[in-house]
């Protein structure tokens, strides 16, 4: 079941997912969007490709495995929260500390991003996993 | 050191014995026996001040919540208690460290028991009824390990399990035991009670409270009607009769009496349920034990029938009983260690231990006869054993008896014939007599299998010789403890012509003669068993506890019927039930049908969605329920967005996108719908769904129309900026201020993520 | 609209508990899915019907009274993805099912133990 339109178009339409995925994960915090709804978006860009390329070809694209991209997402949520208690604050505080002050480029960052990267990790690494399950059956 | 070092210290090493065996071998029992050594060197060093009056407490705090600390109270009683346990303990670890080295998994055996004995001077120095309790109960299940050490053996399984169950069955008695005394004090701590026992004695708690302490004790020192599980306890290896089942555990339920004489004894209802139990016991477990033939069921029955003595003694609670009570605790520990171990070393030297084929064995092993002899003479209570000074104590406390001294009389004196009895029989017929055919030569035992034996008797014979001086210091606390005001009585060997030297010498002469006939007494002792013991106790346990069983798998069959749609149905009507009942009491709803507040479109979502869910639910098409499943999940999308929820939206939309596909990836491979129920059936469950969607739809309307209290949300609306730095409140609640939940949240999603993989994965192995 | 919205729960509450009734483990699935999504919306309704006023802090005076309540929402937000990990089980689960036993009927797994 190959469809060119359905390539051509995956091709084409997995990095701008990907980035638009990345706009949403970052102004979650005060838009909408967040690391559910971003995750969600990375991983239908996977996906996307897979129906048109196979999971084979998509995995090898990819430079980690669903299984350790899962992993390494609740890794990073629970080092966001570990951040906290380095800094000799109750577990899961959050820390927050802004680069460039002053300058026009101001970045807040803070554990709570971290943790949403976490999520935004988990939940695509956890769809795709799935999603590939199923589609190699 | 104090007290909790030690236990914990016993516990560590009972954790690690298992995996010493290939580090020390045939040694692993020496080493083991250190730490006991040391606790013992240390309870003896608190002997001078105990001997002063004092008392050694210690607190640590363990749910304060409910007023329960883990406490210790280490009293006279406490440290006899102890230098019993871990003297003999000591021994026990020496000898089973080669005893039990041709077994498989000896590491075990030997943490087992140092588990054991860790609980068991947990229950002696435990300074409240909890602390006692929690102790009790490891007791009862290091127990439960030992007897069915032997696991490939169907005997040593069932002996285990019934010990575990009437020891678990009396555990629970004494825990309810245990609550209803802490009611009147508010407290479980053992010095609270001392200080004021009328506060229980008076309450009407107080004989609810007794029966249940007694059924935990009587279960535990295996009194009659409770006694067989301790003959069935027989089928552990030697060192675990000599130490749990003679010397130590089967202790407990004494000890515990002891310990709680001052709180709940002195009363009437004491006296009898304690005298008429530990009579019966006494006499019982003696008689049983003429007839038997097995070496180590000999002695088990004659433990069953010192365990009464004890219980009797300390139910009569005179000053001379108590104090028969402690020396003859002593005593009895000492020699019945002996006679186990020995017992143990005579099996392994002949492998039988049935007296009817041993005999003769004095020329092969001389010394060991000889420690055995002692401990029989011990036993019989004949000088200058300390079995002889327990004996006229026992005889001077039954002859003092507040009630009915000749009976308890009468019955103490037989029993005495039979102990006589046993112990000529055990010495002469093993060690002398006609000797049979050995398939090898039996020998010596070698020292650690003989160290236990000789030091036990060395104990026992010393003590006996210098009683006032070496046994009184052991003793005065104790009796003490256990009856506040009570002195020791100066221990003599020799208390002149009186009527109990005389019983004392009748006894034993008795004991010759009966000896002299024994084959015609256990003829008509057989004779009398077959016509009043016909049943054996165990047996009926074992018929009870399958009638048991078979009641609970009927009982489990029609309420575990395997039909999902039953349970759930049964879940569904219960709580429809419930909460209509709920609805009809509550004040009704106030409907007020506001049509300008509805926006024609939704109104066309809200119908359109009803629409989808009853044609996925009546459809017989596949198709159908996957078009329904977009268009209810969609709908719900929109109704998102009307009220204000972005993010819930977007989710929603990438969420039920993904659900389709994978509901028609799965659905694919399924195979067509089919009828499986038939109208009937339809019927009923739509009424089932009928009353369960109403209700959920007045409680919708209910929870629309109340405040309860100012939300929780008014805290994150103020907060997300000031203190989390975001203006989207959804997501800040998500990452920040309920960020924990999430964390737990997306561990869910990789668990099932894992799972599904793991489904898959898994199939295509299996198809290799 | 809370009375429209209170039926609609309503219906989906019935129309899962009939599906969970069947017998045809897919339904079941299905039954699953939809309590899933009545006791999403059982959650919104109950937190209140604000229309038109998302929650966002934009520095308008006065909009945190107007404003939706976030919390719900966010339970809600988790709720959706925790029931898309487990109706993907549920489906997964089903497909494993048929191809062991070969049936989608319930009772005989029932019978056949």
């Amino acid at each position: 079941m190959e469809s060119v339109i359905l390539q051509i178009a995956a091709r084409h339409m997995r990095p701008l997912l990907v980035i638009l995925s990345l706009v949403v994960l970052y102004r979650g915090h005060n838009e909408p969007g967040g690391g559910f709804i971003g995750g969600l978006m990375l991983g239908a860009a996977y996906i996307l490709f897979a129906m048109g390329f196979g999971v084979q070809k998509t995995q090898k694209s990819i430079p980690v495995s669903p299984v350790i991209l899962t992993g390494i997402g609740l890794l990073l949520a629970l080092a966001s929260g570990l951040i906290a208690v380095l800094m000799g604050h109750v577990f899961m505080t959050g820390e927050w500390t802004t680069l460039f002050s002053g300058t026009s480029f101001e970045l807040k960052l803070g554990t709570p991003l971290l943790f949403d990267l976490g999520v935004y990790f988990t939940v695509a690494g956890m769809l795709m996993l799935v999603m590939f399950s199923i589609m190699e059956e | 050191m104090n007290i909790g070092l030690l236990l914990i210290a016993l516990l560590i090493l009972a954790f690690l014995a298992p995996f010493t065996r290939r580090y020390l071998g045939n040694a692993a029992g020496w080493i083991f026996a250190i730490i006991p050594f040391m606790g013992f060197v240390w309870f003896l060093g608190l002997l001078p001040e105990i001997n002063q009056g004092e008392i050694f407490t210690d607190r640590y705090r363990w749910l304060p919540a409910y007023g329960i600390d883990f406490s210790f109270y280490i009293d006279g009683l406490s440290v006899l208690f102890s230098l019993l346990v871990l003297g003999i303990g000591t021994f026990i670890l020496i000898y089973a460290g080669y005893y039990m080295k041709t077994y498989p998994m000896k590491g075990r055996f030997m943490g087992y028991l140092v588990l054991f004995m860790a609980s068991m001077v947990g229950v002696v120095v435990a300074g409240n009824l909890i602390t006692i309790f929690v102790f009790w109960e490891l007791t009862s299940i290091s127990s439960y390990l030992l007897i069915g050490y032997n696991h490939e053996k169907p005997e040593a399984r069932g002996a285990a399990l019934q010990a575990l169950l009437i020891t678990g069955f009396g555990g629970l008695a004494l825990l309810g035991g245990f609550v209803l005394m802490g009611i009147p004090y508010g407290d479980y701590e053992l010095s609270t009670l001392f200080s004021d026992p009328e506060a229980i004695r008076s309450s009407s708690l107080y004989l609810p409270a007794l029966i249940l302490v007694l059924i935990g004790a009587f279960t535990k020192s295996a009194q009659f009607p409770f006694h067989f599980w301790l003959p069935g306890a027989m089928a552990a290896p030697s060192p675990v009769s000599a130490y749990l089942h003679s010397a130590t555990m089967v202790k407990a339920g004494v000890f515990l009496l002891a310990r709680l004489n001052p709180v709940l004894g002195g009363t009437e209802t004491w006296y009898y349920l304690l005298s008429i139990f530990g009579v019966t016991t006494m006499f019982v477990g003696a008689w049983l034990s003429i007839t038997q033939t097995d070496l180590k069921r000999i002695l088990a029955y004659t433990t069953v029938s010192a365990l009464g003595t004890l219980v009797l003694l300390i139910g009569t609670g005179t000053e001379y009983a108590i104090n028969a009570a402690i020396v003859f605790l002593l005593v009895h520990a000492l020699y019945k260690g002996t006679l186990f171990m020995m017992a143990g070393n005579i099996e392994k030297k002949t492998g039988t231990r049935d007296i009817t084929k041993l005999g003769g064995l004095f020329k092969y092993m001389p010394f060991a006869a000889i420690i055995m002899v002692l401990a029989l003479v011990s036993m019989a209570g004949i000088p200058p054993m300390l079995g002889f000074i327990g004996k006229e104590l026992i005889y001077e406390a039954k002859s003092n008896a507040p009630d009915a001294h000749w009976f308890i009389l009468i019955a103490g004196f037989l029993t005495n014939v039979i102990l006589v009895f046993l112990s000529l029989r055990l010495a002469l017929d093993v060690f002398w007599g006609k000797e049979p055919a050995y398939e090898k030569k039996p020998v010596e035992p070698n020292l650690a299998l003989i160290l236990g034996p000789f030091f036990l008797v060395l104990v026992s014979f010393v003590l006996g010789l210098f009683p006032s001086t070496m046994a009184n210091p052991l003793t005065s606390q104790a009796i003490m403890a256990i009856s506040p005001g009570m002195a020791a009585i100066k221990l003599k060997i020799w208390h002149g012509f009186n009527l109990v030297l005389g019983l004392s010498a009748l006894t034993v002469a008795l004991g010759i003669v009966t000896f002299k006939y024994r084959y015609k007494v256990i003829a008509f002792a057989e004779r009398v068993n077959l016509k009043y013991f016909k049943q054996e106790f165990s047996r009926i346990f074992f018929r009870l506890i399958d009638k048991f069983l078979i009641v609970t798998k009927e009982q489990t069959k029609t309420i575990q019927h395997g039909y999902h749609r039953y349970y759930l149905m049964t879940v569904f009507v219960v709580a429809s039930v419930l909460v209509w009942i709920q609805i009809w009491n509550a004040d009704p709803v106030v409907l007020e049908l506001n049509f300008s507040e509805m926006p024609l479109n939704l109104v066309a979502v809200v119908v359109l969605i009803i629409a989808a869910t009853i044609s996925a639910v009546v459809s017989h098409s596949r198709v159908v329920a996957l078009i329904a499943m977009g268009v209810i999940g969609f709908g719900i999308t929109i109704i998102f967005i009307a009220y204000s929820g972005v993010d819930l939206a977007i989710t929603m939309v990438l969420v039920e996108t993904l659900m389709i596909i994978l509901a028609m990836a799965v659905l694919y491979h399924l195979p067509k719908y089919v009828k499986y129920s038939d109208t009937g059936d339809r019927m009923r469950d739509t009424l089932v769904a009928t009353l369960v969607g109403s209700f959920m739809m007045v409680l919708v309307l209910q929870a629309g129309s109340t405040v309860v209290e100012e939300p929780i949300s008014e805290f994150f609306k103020q907060a997300s900026y000031t203190e989390a730095f975001g203006r989207n409140i959804v997501n800040v609640i998500l990452v920040d201020f309920r960020a924990l939940d999430t964390l737990g949240e997306i561990t869910v999603i990789a668990v099932a993520a894992l799972g599904i993989y793991s489904m898959i994965k898994l199939t295509q192995k299996n198809k290799l | 609209m809370l009375f429209l919205l209170a039926i609609l729960v309503g219906v989906l509450y019935g129309a899962a508990v009939y599906l969970l009734l069947r017998r045809n483990i897919f339904k079941l699935v299905l039954g699953l899915i939809f309590l899933g999504h009545a006791t999403n919306l059982l959650l919104f309704v109950a937190g209140g019907l604000t229309s038109g006023f998302p929650a966002f802090l934009r520095n308008v005076p006065g909009e945190t009274e107007r404003m939706a309540d976030p919390l719900p929402q966010a339970l809600i937000l988790t709720a959706i993805v925790i029931g898309l990990g487990v109706t993907a089980f549920a489906l997964v689960l089903v497909y494993r099912f048929y191809s062991v036993t070969k049936t989608v009927d319930l009772d005989e797994l029932s019978e056949n133990e």
